[in-house]
């Protein structure tokens, strides 16, 4: 089983790679549109008149597909782990807060999660995207802010747990301040699970960018992002179905590679822990 | 549920306390929401033309000069009498259109849940009994990889396969493999009867495909890791010791234990078959909430996009509600 993990992470490391490389390596602007009628909607492995050996084809404005994905992929691989990060930490720092505290501070806390998860998360951004201008900072924080309650149940959970267990009462016996015994000794054993529920939420991220790019209240073109390249090519599905089907497989391979990580870890906390938390999702 | 009620009230009406609750702090939390967002109605409703004294009558009329104390009181009572406001953009009550998009959606999803139930249960049992066999490894690079891929992409894939591949390819496919990719009736109309169910049905075949496909790959994924855990557990050892069949071992022993998450997994599984309908009832031009919401996006139609979100709130609350009071039924432990 060792394998999968860490194919999966050498398919997210070969894709930042690709992405923060591939378009440095590019000849030309991949932005810019140059001789349209003889480049546009060329083949995956076709070579345009000027030379140009395209990998994925091109698409209708002739720009190289290959190129574009890449630049897409920085910015959906930069949103999905800003975005699920951003939301693991939160999550962390409420959880530990009403799980160490409790009374009114984890009541207030837990109604807030309960409000937040009683809309499904996609209307929570698409109103967000009513509300404000769309564009990469507003997904990077609605996502963060919607995505919390999960990684808090579970890190709360934890926390509590950990409340009565001997080395905290022995830490606080030999006079360490709560909130010292929480960030040094409790919260450390409570990061488990909320690294696992980050990674599976980077791909579920990831999902949720290209949806709204799809819909146009994303990443607005002419930058790139996986989403709105689709969205390019939904009307080409059938003459060119090259220009929405690369972007999708990168989207589902990025995806896949963070369920797989996130699956991977979950196991080996569960054979650390015991049974415990394998159930917990 | 978070809300502290005293033990001695019936379990039903704590519950049922708590989610009315909770639909109350989802209201607010849109109110908050339009509140804090830049601009307000009346920035969409006054014309460019109009004069300082015009746009402030308006405000007046519409109640936006109130403190915003008196504005919420005002909105809440509305909404408990069943007033959602009038749409900007369509000028008719959000409750009228929403009445009409509702409808749509429940049917779309109420059948994709079922069969995402049905068949992703029954995948997810034949890998969990058979763990770790050649069978189960297909299925589940399967179902990881339908699990991992975008809805809309799904939907375009299928539009392109079974709408447009279709009529073309090898002198096309015979009718009964042939789906129309948008809307939820033919166009031309004027038929009745069979031939307009069978219509609807046809127009329905690839929306639920993909709503049901991405659903079952993930409630498989679930399954199958409670079957293989559970058929490890001891006392299925000693049913098994004792002679029981292999049949009565995985219903009597197995799936009892199974069911108890799985129930919880049907309420939760509700907000992403929410979200998978917006992007296929976009993609398929069904007329259903999702489209509703994406079009009052795009008409910047507040009243619609907060009723709409409301109304999915309530829809999702029901169903943590409905799980809640099932739960006990089926599951011996949680009845206190």
């Amino acid at each position: 089983m060792t394998r999968t993990p860490r194919a999966a992470l050498a398919m997210l490391l070969l894709l930042a790679l690709g992405a923060m490389l591939a378009p440095a390596l590019a000849s030309g602007d991949p932005l810019a549109i140059g001789d349209v009628l003889a480049t546009r909607l060329l083949p995956p492995g076709a070579t345009d008149v000027t030379g140009h050996f395209h990998l994925l084809g091109t698409d209708r404005f002739g720009r190289d597909l290959f190129v574009r994905m890449m630049l897409a992929g920085r910015i959906s691989l930069l949103v999905g782990v800003v975005g699920s990060v951003g939301a693991g930490a939160l999550g962390v720092v409420v959880g530990a807060v009403a799980g160490w505290w409790g009374g009114a501070t984890d009541r207030v806390a837990m109604s807030v999660a309960d409000v937040l998860l009683a809309v499904p998360r996609l209307v929570l951004l698409l109103v967000c995207a009513a509300l404000w201008r769309p564009g990469v900072e507003l997904v990077m924080i609605v996502l963060a802010a919607t995505g919390w309650m999960g990684v808090a149940r579970l890190v709360r959970a934890e926390v509590m747990g950990a409340r009565g267990l001997p080395y905290v009462e022995g830490a606080a016996a030999l006079g360490v301040r709560p909130a010292r015994i929480l960030w040094r000794h409790v919260l450390p054993n409570a990061l488990g699970p909320a690294l696992v529920a980050t990674t599976l939420g980077a791909g579920n991220a990831i999902l949720l960018e290209s949806g709204l790019s799809f819909l146009g209240l994303g990443i607005q073109p002419p930058r790139p992002s996986w989403g709105n390249m689709i969205a390019g090519g939904r009307d080409l599905i059938v003459s060119a179905p090259w220009v929405a089907v690369a972007p999708g497989l990168a989207v589902v391979v990025t995806v896949l590679a963070c369920t797989l990580l996130g699956d991977a870890l979950r196991e080996r906390l569960a054979g650390e822990h015991g049974e415990s938390l394998a159930a917990r999702g | 549920m978070t809300y502290s009620v005293p033990n001695s009230v019936p379990l039903l009406f704590r519950r049922l306390a708590g989610a009315v609750g909770l639909v109350w702090l989802v209201l607010t939390l849109t109110f908050v929401l339009v509140r804090v967002a830049p601009g307000d109605a009346a920035d969409f409703l006054v014309p460019a033309s109009a004069s300082a004294a015009e746009a402030a009558r308006l405000r007046a009329d519409l109640g936006l000069d109130a403190p915003v104390a008196v504005q919420y009181a005002r909105w809440m009572g509305a909404v408990l009498k069943g007033d959602l406001g009038v749409s900007f953009a369509r000028g008719e009550p959000v409750t009228r259109v929403l009445a009409h998009a509702l409808p749509v959606s429940l049917a779309l999803g109420g059948l994709s849940l079922l069969l995402t139930f049905v068949v992703g249960t029954l995948v997810g049992i034949v890998q969990g009994a058979r763990a770790g066999s050649k069978l189960d490894l297909a299925l589940t690079v399967v179902t990881t990889t339908v699990y991992a891929a975008p809805s809309f992409w799904l939907a375009l894939a299928l539009i392109a396969v079974f709408t447009y591949g279709a009529a073309t390819w090898g002198g096309g496919f015979p009718a009964a493999l042939r789906f129309p990719a948008f809307g939820m009736t033919s166009p031309a109309g004027g038929l009745s009867g069979a031939a307009a169910t069978l219509d609807l049905v046809r127009h329905a075949v690839l929306p639920v495909t993909v709503l049901a496909a991405i659903g079952a790959a993930g409630i498989a994924r679930f399954a199958r890791s409670s079957v293989a855990d559970l058929i490890g557990q001891d006392f299925v050892r000693t049913a098994r010791a004792k002679g029981a069949r292999p049949a009565r071992v995985l219903g009597r022993h197995v799936l009892a234990n199974a069911a108890t998450p799985l129930i919880v997994l049907f309420a939760l599984s509700l907000p992403g078959l929410v979200a998978g309908s917006v992007f296929v009832e976009g993609v398929f031009a069904w007329p259903g909430m999702g489209r509703v919401m994406l079009g009052a996006i795009g008409a910047r139609d507040y009243p619609v996009v907060l009723g709409a979100t409301a109304v999915y709130a309530v829809l999702v609350i029901g169903a943590n509600l409905a799980a809640d009071l099932v739960l006990p039924l089926v599951d011996p432990r949680r009845r206190a």
